[in-house]
């Protein structure tokens, strides 16, 4: 983005350029969302109990902890842009710069400690703990 | 900062001003479920995934705070456990009405207001048939 005149900066953020990235990213999260969530909804319901013992072997599997670590990347990707939209449709002042400060830091930090704790369980099921 | 707003001039109308529809519904229910779930579901989420990697002790903590000493779930577990799948399924359901609209179909008046409401019906039916199946399991 130039600082040039108005027009100037206008160009190459129309749907032919930059501005679509956001659009297509969102687009591509709510796919593997619709995947994924469909999966991990379906999964849990299928469980036999709901106990630590039982789920930690659950998560245990390979083809458990894998896709539920890529739900957490999708989900979150996702939600981080459709929060930051609702925020920039929302807030016009400084709050909008605060909001998405913390929006940002509240998606690193829950994907963060999701991600690490989905590892732990796969690594330690049946270990004592 | 370029985007502060000058509070002496007037901010256009919002939804206050408009004859509701199906659509409109529809479009502002999306926003709703989705930052729902993207701060209650979220906390709840990695609540959940924390705590089941603390150990047993710490899970039995969370599972305390939603179910009944039966094992059953308890009026707190209902309202998020049924909040957050309907929140879930309508989000989805509009999502997939919305990737027909960015591919440029289904605008015509009828058929956008049809596929609008049918969003809340796909998601009711979605909800009671996930929980019917939950329920059953237990009892049965």
């Amino acid at each position: 983005m130039g600082n040039g005149t108005s027009i100037g900066r206008v160009r190459g953020l129309g749907s032919a350029h930059e501005g679509s990235h956001g659009w297509w990213h969102h687009k591509i999260s709510a796919g593997s969302n619709l995947i994924l969530v469909l999966w991990f909804l379906i999964s849990l319901a299928l469980l036999p109990a709901y106990d630590s013992a039982t789920l930690a072997a659950w998560i245990a599997q390979p083809l458990v902890a894998v896709p539920l670590i890529l739900l957490v990347v999708s989900v979150f990707y996702h939600f981080h842009h459709g929060l930051t939209v609702v925020i920039e449709d929302y807030q016009h002042d400084h709050t909008r710069f605060v909001l998405l400060l913390l929006l940002k830091y509240f998606t690193i930090a829950t994907a963060t400690l999701a991600i690490f704790s989905i590892l732990k369980v796969a690594f330690t099921a049946g270990a004592a703990l | 900062m370029a985007n502060v707003r000058n509070s002496a001039r007037p901010l256009s109308p919002h939804l206050s001003i408009w004859k509701w529809g199906p659509s409109m519904a529809v479009s502002i229910t999306h926003r709703a479920t989705g930052s729902g779930m993207a701060t209650v579901g979220t906390i709840l989420f990695v609540w959940w995934l924390s705590a089941l990697a603390s150990g047993p002790a710490a899970y039995a903590a969370f599972v305390d705070l939603f179910t009944l000493s039966s094992g059953k779930l308890n009026i707190v577990g209902y309202v998020f456990g049924i909040g957050l799948t309907l929140s879930f399924f309508q989000h989805m359901a509009s999502g997939v009405r919305h990737l027909f609209l960015d591919a440029g179909a289904n605008f015509e008046l009828k058929a956008n207001k049809r596929t609008a409401l049918a969003t809340y019906f796909v998601a009711v039916i979605l909800t009671a048939g996930f929980w019917a199946f939950l329920l059953e399991k237990s009892n049965g």
